[in-house]
């Protein structure tokens, strides 16, 4: 069982230095295109000032110079430390702008900030990884650890629902983890008018293809909210016990260390209280009206 | 080839019958093949048939008049395909078409509905299961509409 101390974020605004506040000189080392609106970046210091190590399901505020911040989830812990992987959906000005950086443009980089999935508490048991869209991007890092640290693990499922198959990414780890026999990986599209030959139907469809104990699983879920939502409903449905399904919530942010008040979701601030939270800590917020 | 009964029995959406009901349902049953490409029904034509999926994978799908046909849905092993017999006008609502080779077991809408209205029991628990099934797919059919994973809010 999980509790509230071992989600409970290592930064408080009393500890934060008035360093947090300024961004530090990446520049983009790497860059490819998942799809239509969504690139990968690998970002590589451009100083001596680096950010420390990140952990999986934790966030960057990446300074487009000129136009704005935004708060984008490490999405890859593959490269070496001081290298930084993210994944960006162009959806306005600011993430624009990122999406439109070239291999060796400058970009501001503060953080890492947040809560992590809880990965080394979920050893030994049963794993569940419930992704929509580009929710895939914060738990890349999960999978990512969940296959170097194999043996620790029981039944590892992952269940992956986007758009259609235009909306499909990570390629090449799609190809890798259909491939992989020690992964349970289904994945599903909510419409298709191509040739695809997998599964259609919502990504909650898929618990009934997971194989898990419930009374030994954690679950980790991200994507957008009502996915979320009705993603935490099938998993309680098929027994997972809710204070073991853990959910990553978004909000707008502007300082990501809890002194501005702009992430603020019910009494709770989603820069430092989350972005990962234990579902019981949330769940009550889920189906209210802008909040 | 298991016996059909047997195949019944290990289906979740029977679990309420006793063999005896089994053993008259499975009278309507017969084992069926379809080869990828292969229609096991079209959306307009007169629904004959309740199908198990036993292995092997089949679409949903829907005619847009320009994109051409559009799956919606698509149905694996243990789950169940054509509920239009039990619904004037028992017309087909979507087509059904097989995507891998598939085996399934067919059940006579016309036989079902005979038993189901001379044993109103068997009708029940036909019914329970079947709105059970449909309640679910409006369900997820309506978080399809949502679009939840469109960038433009
Ligand atoms: C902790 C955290 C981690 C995140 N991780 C990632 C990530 O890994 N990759 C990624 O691409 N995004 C991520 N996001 C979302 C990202 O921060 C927003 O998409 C971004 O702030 C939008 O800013 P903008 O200026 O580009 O667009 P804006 O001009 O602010 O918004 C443009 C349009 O996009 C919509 N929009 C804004 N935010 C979101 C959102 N979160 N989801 C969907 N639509 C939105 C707005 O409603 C508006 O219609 C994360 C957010 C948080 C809080
Ligand atoms: S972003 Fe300022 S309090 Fe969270």
């Amino acid at each position: 069982m999980f509790t509230a101390q071992n989600i409970s974020p290592e930064l408080t605004v009393e500890e934060s230095s008035s360093d947090i506040w300024i961004p530090s000189p990446y520049v983009v080392a790497d860059k490819h295109v998942e799809n239509d609106d969504l690139v990968t970046f690998v970002y590589e210091p451009a100083s001596e000032d680096i950010l420390d190590p990140m952990q999986p399901g934790q966030f960057n505020m990446l300074y487009a110079f000129g136009i704005g911040e935004i708060p984008i989830s490490v999405s890859s812990l593959i490269s070496d430390h001081p290298r930084i992987t993210h994944t960006i959906q162009n959806v306005g000005a600011v993430s624009k702008a990122c999406c439109n950086m070239r291999v060796g443009d400058q970009i501001g980089l503060r953080g890492p900030f947040g809560t992590p999935w809880p990965v080394e508490d979920a050893k030994f048991k049963d794993v569940i990884i419930m992704a929509g869209g580009v929710g895939f991007a914060p738990l890349r890092p999960v999978v990512e650890f969940i296959e170097e640290y194999r043996d620790d693990y029981g039944e590892v499922n992952f269940l992956f629902g986007t758009r259609d198959p235009h909306s499909i990414l990570f390629h090449q780890d799609v190809i890798s983890l259909q491939s992989d026999p020690s992964v349970n990986f289904q994945i599903t599209v909510d419409h298709s008018f191509s040739n695809w030959r997998g599964n259609v139907g919502v990504v909650t469809t898929l618990v009934e293809k997971a194989e898990f104990d419930p009374e030994n699983t954690v679950a980790f879920v991200c994507g957008p909210e009502i996915m979320m939502r009705y993603g935490a409903y099938s998993l309680i449905d098929a027994g997972v016990d809710e204070e073991n399904i853990f959910i990553s919530m978004e909000r707008n942010m502007k300082c990501a260390i809890g002194h501005c008040g702009h992430c603020q979701y019910g009494p709770l601030f989603v820069c430092k209280d989350g972005p990962v939270f234990l579902y019981p800590a949330i769940k009550n917020y889920l189906n209210i009206r802008e909040l | 080839m298991k016996d059909i009964q047997e195949l019944l029995n290990q289906q979740s959406f029977f679990k309420d019958m006793s063999p005896e009901m089994l053993n008259q349902i499975a009278g309507c049953g017969e084992n069926q093949e379809f080869s990828p490409g292969e229609y096991l029904g079209k959306e307009g034509e007169p629904a004959h048939h309740f199908y198990i999926i036993r292995s092997g994978k089949v679409s949903v799908q829907i005619n847009h008049p320009s994109k051409g046909a559009m799956t919606i849905w698509t149905l694996t092993p243990g789950e169940y395909g054509g509920f239009s017999w039990i619904i004037p006008p028992y017309r087909m609502q979507f087509d059904l078409k097989a995507q891998e080779h598939t085996s399934v077991v067919a059940l006579d809408g016309k036989c079902l509905k005979k038993i189901c209205d001379e044993d109103h029991h068997i009708g029940y628990i036909f019914m329970q299961q079947a709105a059970a099934i449909m309640v679910k797919r409006l369900h997820d059919t309506r978080i399809q509409l949502l679009d939840v994973y469109s960038t433009k809010h």
